[in-house]
């Protein structure tokens, strides 16, 4: 069983939510990330979403864009974040964590050598923002020897006939984008997920998790109430573009927020 | 056509695949735009009342056809082959590029969208659909790099005065790239009311082969041109790259005649030996970026890099993914022409035939004075003059220091 399964199989057992916080590899400096992980994991985090990099990410508002840019200044590539996981790993062997980011830095290191090292690193899915799954099916069969699952997108745009073959394409949890807009952009509609949300079950018995437009404990916990993980993003990398000259103060922010949101989902668990 | 010879004009595939190149690759909340516009085009392109709507306008609005001009004094002055200019200058609005904003507006109307985006290098696409916009009665946004507003405030200016807005994009490097990654973040916001127009032969399918479509007049036309003119095929075509929408509108029709030998010509800024070029064909690798995978300037981990031209309609890190394909298959030779020899080719248009060109046609004209001479003078070269220069005064006076 992957460590993805794992967690979502045991915060079934308890009635739990799963936090899944998104930062940004490198951002703002390299040596942030590594204690950030295990901070966040400690606030609450049940599996991590790290930011990878890319010169232009055109799924991203200016949050996330900003703090793409502020870890290009130094450099922050692919071989970087992997061995971010890997120190990671060294004292947690449970957290799942999941690479976001774009196709190009993996097509320019080849489809084998990036699931390969991901997978040696210790990485446990990769969500690429860019890739449908119709063009996804020779990056998929690499990940699968690594049994690194693939997540991908689905949007309020997405057709029935979409969510079916996202569905059958994905593997570990499936990641509904709650808003049409870019990261950090709107305020979700909590009716509006409710009625995606069942009919995305139809399709799979995979958890469901639900990303952009959480802004805080409130809408983690509208979300949290009928989705399975809760994904927080914008709101956090915030901390770090507002502690960019104070890199030991990103942390903590970030924290305090996480926990705020812990709180408010496990206050769901009946 | 033998039986071995290859049909270089069956692309792409239904998933909009070059070979290897173009497909789709977008976020998920854009593949359901993606797909209705893929089915209203392909209705569309077989629909007699669309296309007798577009030759319509083409005729009476863009003033088409455009004529093949024979540049006798250039051409005795290179002392080589016969060089024919396709004036897609003398368009409305300047440029090729009304071509396919008419094409793309209109599919607009059918699919009930009354709200344009575009982004734009030059301005010369900004205004093209800007102009669609105010006579379709849209609204209309125009990306433009802050970099760009700068290097092109005549064409800012035009579009403001054509009632579009034009917004300034400030992230990356502040120019075309980024004018793209921004609309398309409008786009992926305002899905359900907005239509893209895309201004080149890139992004995600079925952009690439519908701005070919709508640009492959120029190669019809100029085809029946030449074979009335002269009463043969050219020896060879000529045309700058960027994306590429002008080169492939010339190109296309001219793909199977394999005896028509076919240059595209890139922009090599300060030397493609500098690294501060735009010739992905020439110096690039391939890779995905807006939409499409093709050849791209990148650096070796998969970063997209800045790029330099003293054109900004040429100043962009990507080509469209036909391009890439013809390149690999060897149907086409691409080639550069940096910004001096541009310039050059400016000077010598002006001075010999009384034509200002476009920066961005000056790299191919420059290719010409090098190509012409080199062949018989019983031979044929059609270049495409694909815009005028009034629009790049400012950039040729401040390279000889002067300022108005």
């Amino acid at each position: 069983m992957s460590r993805i399964e794992i967690k979502f199989k045991s915060l079934r057992e308890t009635g739990r939510k799963a936090l899944i916080p998104y930062v940004t590899a490198g951002d703002p400096v390299a040596a942030v990330t590594v204690p950030l992980m295990h901070d966040m994991v400690k606030a609450g985090a049940d599996i991590i979403e790290l930011g990878v990099p890319f010169s232009d990410p055109m799924a991203d508002g200016p949050v996330i864009q900003k703090a793409s840019e502020r870890a290009l200044v130094h450099g922050i590539s692919l071989h970087d974040v992997f061995a971010m996981v890997k120190e990671f790993r060294e004292k947690d062997n449970e957290t799942p964590v999941v690479l976001m980011g774009y196709l190009n830095p993996i097509e320019v290191m080849g489809y084998a050598s990036f699931a390969k090292q991901a997978g040696t690193a210790g990485v446990d899915g990769v969500l690429t923002v860019d890739l449908p799954p119709e063009e996804g099916s020779e990056f998929v069969a690499e990940l699968a020897k690594y049994e690194l699952d693939p997540i991908f997108l689905i949007a309020p745009t997405t057709t029935d006939a979409r969510i079916k073959k996202l569905c059958s394409a994905a593997s570990g949890f499936v990641y509904y984008v709650s808003v049409k807009g870019v990261t950090g952009a709107a305020t979700l509609d909590a009716g509006a997920v409710a009625d995606k949300m069942t009919a995305i079950r139809k399709h799979t018995d995979m958890p469901v998790g639900v990303g952009f437009g959480i802004k805080d404990a409130e809408s983690a916990a509208n979300v949290g109430a009928v989705a399975d993980a809760v994904v927080v993003g914008s709101v956090l990398v915030n901390q770090a573009d507002l502690n960019q000259d104070n890199p030991e103060a990103v942390s903590p922010a970030i924290c305090t927020i996480l926990t705020d949101i812990r709180q408010a989902l496990d206050k769901l668990v009946k | 056509m033998s039986e071995q010879q290859a049909d270089y004009m069956n692309m792409p595939d239904e998933r909009g695949h070059f070979g290897p190149y173009g497909g789709r690759f977008v976020s998920e909340t854009l593949m359901a735009a993606i797909e209705e516009l893929t089915e209203a085009y392909e209705i569309a392109i077989k629909d007699p009342e669309f296309l007798a709507e577009f030759d319509h306008d083409l005729q009476h609005y863009v003033g088409r056809p455009s004529p093949l001009y024979f540049a006798k004094s250039w051409t005795e002055k290179l002392g080589g082959a016969q060089i024919y200019l396709k004036r897609e200058d003398l368009n409305h609005t300047g440029a090729h590029k009304i071509n396919n904003t008419i094409g793309q507006a209109l599919l607009a109307k059918r699919l009930g969208k009354k709200r344009i985006i575009a982004e734009t290098g030059a301005g010369q696409h900004g205004v093209a659909t800007a102009t669609v916009a105010a006579r379709f009665g849209m609204e209309c946004i125009v990306y433009m790099g802050a970099e760009d507003i700068q290097r092109q405030a005549l064409n800012v200016y035009r579009m403001k005065l054509l009632g579009a807005e034009v917004v300034p994009v400030t992230s990356g490097s502040a120019t075309l790239k980024d004018a793209l990654n921004e609309a398309m973040r409008d786009w992926v916001t305002n899905v359900d009311t907005t239509f893209y127009i895309i201004g080149t032969v890139a992004g995600p399918h079925p952009y690439p082969a519908m701005v070919r479509d709508f640009q492959a007049i120029i190669g019809r036309e100029a085809r029946e041109q030449i074979l009335k003119q002269a009463g043969r095929l050219p020896d060879a075509l000529v045309a700058c790259v960027g994306g590429g929408s002008n080169a492939i509108g010339l190109f296309y029709p001219f793909l199977n005649d394999t005896d028509v030998k076919i240059y595209g010509v890139e922009a090599a800024g300060d030397g493609l030996e500098t690294g501060h070029h735009a010739a992905p064909l020439c110096a690039g690798q391939p890779g995905v970026l807006h939409g499409n995978r093709t050849y791209l300037m990148e650096d070796p981990n998969g970063q997209i890099i800045e790029t330099h031209s003293i054109s900004a309609g040429l100043d962009y890190p990507g080509v469209g993914p036909e391009h890439a394909w013809l390149k690999d298959v060897g149907r086409v030779e691409y080639v550069a022409i940096d910004d001096k020899e541009a310039l050059a080719g400016f000077h010598d248009l002006s001075r010999i035939e009384g034509i200002l060109p476009a920066l961005e046609s000056s790299h191919a004209l420059a290719y010409v004075t090098k190509l012409a001479p080199t062949m018989k003078k019983d031979q044929i070269i059609i270049v495409n003059l694909s815009g005028r220069g009034d629009k790049d005064i400012h950039t040729v006076a401040a390279s000889e220091g002067i300022e108005f």
